[in-house]
Formats: structure tokens, sequence, C-alpha cells
């Protein structure tokens, strides 16, 4: 099957991205010559388990952990489930949860089934956010409590990319002896992280948002947390992730990481600039465009634009037209019947909810292709409002 | 990605009789901003009830915009009385189908052209009146029950398909199941009374409100060099957003209770309850 990856202008890496080629050669042999199970005894299985431990080193180098701080999961909303439901049963008697508004479904809806889950004994409670997409950490402090088990708040946010003083807020949880939790699917490998300098418990990252395959992920338990697992099973992982290693996936993330700590400069320097001339250039040709999300507390590859009186779903489609791919957090294309809960959290008005785009860029990506997007952009916009029945009206 | 056919793809990449009519013998206006999708349909009428044309404003889905495109050429042509009894599968059918959670765009399609005609009759649709199920996109039980019949539905999730109804917070999802059993029972003409006729669907209000704010609220807040914006409407409760020199405003509150919300019960309905998103 071909794709056409080689045509396509992939502005869509928050979703996913490609494997780096370089990533994809270093995985090859595990799903070749070298099948063994790392757990075996033999030199066959024993050197694939080398590989995995050095794997683990590479991961733990970015983050600044302790190599034996990573556990491998199958993804990034694996690593989210194990950490709060570890949490929830190391101490059974707090049974409060705090979280954000604005979360990945994969923190969000397990919250907001906690309390059927476990029969009405947990609540949570949903922090909302400032119009720019940041939170207020004087209700944060406000909201933890004597009976708070864990605080979940993602680093990034993947529809907007604010970021969130995740260290802080571990620090102020860890004063009340609170648990803390952080998505940072979005946030690893595209910002600087250093675990030896925050006070952080959990915090999950996901392969496939790294230039890794699916199907691969991580949870970070610092030493000396307690920990229970969610799969049990065999030995592997020391017990705290039971069934065998997704060898080549774990190679490759390994390679990912190493790869992102390489270009963490050019991902901050050079696709940042990609992505400011983007939204720019956006904002200035299209008029009644916005940008959702702090203008500068945000990850370098991210920008939400909205274009106010008009459909997300239609843009992207016609953006498909120029093989440009990206998102949007219309009603249409978030699988409900409602645009995206972390636009409606943050206030943006449904004039705006619903034509709102999301570009996340990669190293992968040109000044071509952003030229390319910023020259067929206003004329689809136009486009689509001369047949907007509230256009006209509110020019 | 939605499986569309090249049918819709065709009528969504370059739609047909794209504008507004002037001096139109109906106009048909339906759904909101807030919704995710609207239609404006225009057609023009000739001295013998044949549409002789029709024209279209759509914000909405790829689907939305195919579906009122296909909408206005199929009606061009016919008299008003055979128009009257187009319906949605009609629609979805001339598309060569749409995907089952897009079908409420076809539903949408109708329900402009079934406005237009009233309008070009002068006559007051019924379907404003019957006890609104469900809140978030303000569809009564007359409707669903109109679409279970039509459409042979028989299950909530098509009914949320058809109609978006069930498609938001999810409270109405037993309602909507009880109705679906009655009306598939066919006892539902007699079971199902409207509560109260006149009672105001979520979206007859919300377009209420939205005018209130615009014609009246907002140039007032502006002369003080504040906004409001309206965020969400949630049975009685309207939360609204300050902006400008409102935001941080010490008397941000009073303004907010005395003003905005004493104005929107006089003007929509008396027991609304405005508050500050925050």
């Amino acid at each position: 099957m071909n794709c056409g990856s080689d045509k396509v202008i992939y502005m869509d890496n928050n979703a996913t991205t490609r494997i780096a080629p370089e990533v994809l050669d270093a995985m090859m042999p595990f799903l070749n010559d070298c099948y063994g199970n790392p757990s075996s005894m033999h030199t066959f299985g024993g050197q694939v388990g080398r590989a995995v431990e050095e794997a683990r080193g590479k991961i733990a180098e970015l983050i600044g952990a302790d190599p034996q701080e990573i556990v491998f999961t199958s993804c990034g909303t694996e690593s989210d489930s194990t950490a709060i439901l570890s949490a929830l049963q190391t101490f059974p008697e707090q049974r409060h949860v705090v979280t954000t508004r604005v979360e990945h479904p994969a923190v969000k809806n397990l919250c907001e089934s906690l309390n059927q889950l476990t029969g009405h004994k947990h609540r949570t409670t949903r922090l909302m956010v400032e119009a720019d997409g940041t939170l207020d950490l004087t209700k944060y402090q406000d909201a933890l409590t004597e009976d708070t088990a864990i605080v979940s708040v993602m680093w990034a946010n993947n529809e907007t990319g604010v970021i969130f003083p995740a260290e802080e807020m571990a620090a102020m949880a860890k004063e009340r002896g609170i648990l803390f939790h952080t998505d940072a699917v979005q946030a690893v490998g595209k910002i600087p992280i250093n675990m030896k300098e925050n006070q952080i418990d959990f915090l999950s990252l996901s392969g496939h948002k790294l230039h890794a395959p699916k199907g691969v992920g991580v949870l970070y338990v610092r030493k000396g947390t307690p920990f229970v697992p969610f799969l049990n099973g065999g030995h592997q992982e020391q017990g705290r992730r039971g069934g065998t290693e997704n060898v080549a996936s774990i190679v490759a993330l390994g390679r990912a990481c190493q790869l992102a700590g390489e270009k963490m400069e050019e991902e901050n320097t050079r696709v940042r600039g990609l992505r400011d001339k983007l939204e720019q250039g956006l904002l200035k040709s299209i008029p009644k465009s916005m940008l959702n999300g702090h203008p500068t507390d945000r990850l370098p590859n991210t920008t939400n634009v909205s274009f106010e009186y008009v459909e997300g779903e239609a843009i992207l489609l016609h953006m498909n037209q120029y093989n440009i791919a990206a998102s949007s957090g219309s009603a249409c294309t978030s699988g409900s019947l409602e645009p995206s809960h972390v636009l409606r959290a943050m206030g943006v008005p449904f004039t705006a909810a619903h034509g709102s785009i999301r570009f996340s860029l990669s190293i992968y990506n040109t000044e071509q292709e952003v030229d390319f997007v910023l020259e067929k952009m206003p004329a689809i916009i136009a486009n689509l409002r001369q047949m907007s029945p509230f256009w006209k009206e509110n020019q | 990605m939605w499986e569309y056919t090249d049918k819709v793809q065709q009528h969504f990449l370059n739609p047909h009789n794209v504008g507004e009519l002037e001096n139109a013998s109906g106009t048909g206006d339906v759904g909101s901003l807030s919704c995710g999708d609207a239609l404006k349909l225009t057609i023009k009428v000739d001295d013998n009830g044949i549409i002789t044309d029709a024209k279209f404003k759509t914000f909405g889905c790829a689907s939305a915009i195919a579906s009122s495109s296909v909408l206005t050429e199929i009606v061009k042509g016919m008299s008003i009385d055979e128009a009257a009894k187009l319906t949605n599968e009609d629609i979805a059918e001339a598309l060569g189908g749409l995907p089952k959670e897009k079908m409420h765009c076809s539903v949408m399609g109708r329900e402009a052209l079934e406005a237009a005609i009233a309008d070009y009759r002068g006559v007051i649709l019924p379907m404003a009146e019957g006890e609104v199920v469900c809140e978030c996109f303000g569809v009564t039980d007359l409707e669903i029950i109109r679409a279970i019949k039509e459409s042979d539905l028989r299950s909530v999730e098509e009914i949320t398909n058809f109609t978006k109804a069930g498609g938001g917070c999810g409270k109405c999802e037993d309602r909507l199941r009880e109705i679906l059993q009655q009306t598939v029972e066919g006892i539902a003409a007699e079971k199902i009374k409207p509560l109260k006729v006149q009672r105001m669907t979520t979206l007859q209000k919300i377009k209420k409100i939205e005018n209130v704010l615009e014609r009246e609220i907002k140039p007032t807040l502006k002369k003080d060099g504040g906004d409001i914006e309206l965020v969400d409407v949630d049975g009685d409760f309207v939360t609204v957003s300050l902006r400008g020199a409102c935001s941080g405003c010490q008397s941000s509150q009073t303004t907010l209770k005395e003003y905005v919300e004493r104005k929107l019960r006089e003007q929509v309905v008396d027991t609304l309850i405005v508050e500050e998103d925050k």
C-alpha cells in the first residue's frame, strides 16, 4: 500500500509523527534477525535484553531520569491510567483527584469515570483555564485538599500547545504530600525536561509523538514513589508491568529520544521560526482570524488559529485538496456534535471554535511548505465565507 | 476521516447556487452558529406555483454544504406541492448517500425547505411546538418522532445521527429511548402530548439572547470600553465572558447581574441566570 507520504504537507504532528529514518533503521533488526525474548537465558535472547536496556538509558537521558525510573508501556493512555489508578490504590482513603478541563481524553475520560468506576467513592475537581488556555495557580492551590490522592495535569496541551507550569505545580502538591502525575506526551522531545530538577512523581510519554512507532509508551516513576502495577503478569519491568516487551518499538523509542535530544535546539529555533511565520502570516492575511492559546507559553511547533464564521471540517477538506494535513477542533471533526472541550473551556466563542485549525509542525517541515500553506489558506477561507450565512453581516 | 461519496465531494468542492435571492418568494433560515451548522435557503416561486430558482448560504461541514447544494438543484423546476413532499432521504439519496453520523445535514436541508415553503405560503411551522427533549440542540419530541417514523430509526444512536438529539451532554438519552419505544409501538401519537405549547427551544433562546446582546448590551458596554461574548446556554444558565475593560473591572459582577441579567430576563425568559465564565 502506498499512502503518498512524499507528497503530503504534514502539519499534524501532534496527532502522530513519521518514524524517523534513523529510528526505522535501528528497529528493523528486531523485527527480523533479532527475535529473541529479552528474558531468555541464552545469548540469542540476552543480547536483545541488552538492546532494551540501552534504549531505557537513552530515554532516561532525554528527560534527566535514572534508567530504573523508566517503565515501558504500550501507549500514553496506558501510562496515564497506570499512574492515576496506582495512586488511588496506594491511598485508598483519599478519594479526591485534581485535574483540568483541558486534559487529553486519556486522562479526562478516566477521571470523569472514576466516580462510577469506584462506586461513587471518588470525586474529581477539574480546573478551569483562562481565556488564553493557562491555569490560575491560586485556584489550583485552593483545589488541593487533605483528601486529594493525586493531581494529574498535562505538561503541554495537544490542541493549543499551551504549556502548564508542571514543575511548580508538582512542588505545590508535594508540599501537601500529594502525588503528582503529568501527561507529557506532547512536551517530551519538544521542550527540555529534567526530572532531576523537579518533584514530579509520574510522567507519561508516547513513542509515536516523537518519531518512534505507535504502540509504545513510557511511564516514568520516580524512585521511592509507591507503585501498584496496572498489568500484572510476568516479572518484566521489574514486576511493574507484565507482558513481553515490544522490543523493536522500545529500541526505536530509545533511538528517537536520542535524536530528539540532538534536535532539541532545531525544534526550538528553526521549527519555532516556521511556526511563527505560519501563524503570523495567517493572522495577517486572513481577516477575523485569531490565535487560540497563550502567545508565548507554548510548544514551539503548535499553532491553533480560528477563522470565524466558517466550519473546520470544510476548511480541512479544502486543505486536503492541496494535500495539506492538519486538524480541527470543530464539532464535525471531534467525533461528537460539540466543538473541542479545550476551546470551550477557554471560552472561545462558538463563532470561532467551530472554525479552529491546529497546525503542528516537526523538524521535517520546510519553509517552502509553510509558504505554500500561506498561499492557499486565504482563498480557502474566503471561498467558504462567501457561502456562510453569517459572514456578510459580521464583516 | 469521513467516507464521502464522489457526489458529496463534487457538491462540496463546487457547490451550485450559492448566494441569496433578492426579492425571494420564501426564505428558510435554520440552524445556528452555536450548533455548528446553519442554512439559509431562498426560493423564487412563479405564478403557477413552480420554484424557478433557489439559492443557499450554508455554515457547516462538507455534507452540510453538499446537502444544501443538491437541495437547490432538486427543487428547481418543482411545484411547491411537490417540493413540500421532499424528505431528507431524498436529499441523501441524491448525494449517493451520507455517512450515518451526517444524516442530520440532510434533515437540515429538509427543514430549511419546509421553512421556506411555509414562509412563501405565509404559515407558521408547527415544529416550533412540542416538548424540548434535547436541550443542547433544541430538538423537540415532535421532530424526533417524525424522524423515527420517516427514516425508520431503531436506536438512540440513529436518532442522534439524524436529529442531533442526544449528541451533546447526553442527558436526554433515557427520554430518547422512551420516545423511540413508544413511537415504534405505534402509540406515540396518543401518549406523547406536548407539555407546553409555547415553550422556547434552546435554539430560539440562544438566538434571542444573541439578539439582545448585539442590539442593546454590547453597544452599552462598548461605551465604557468593555465587551461581552456569549459562551454557552445550558437550560436557564447563560454563560458569558466579559471582555475589554469589563474583564477585571471591580463592578463587573454588578454589571452582570444588575444590567445583563435584568435585560435578558426582560426580553428573553424571566428565569435566566447569567454567569461569568471563569
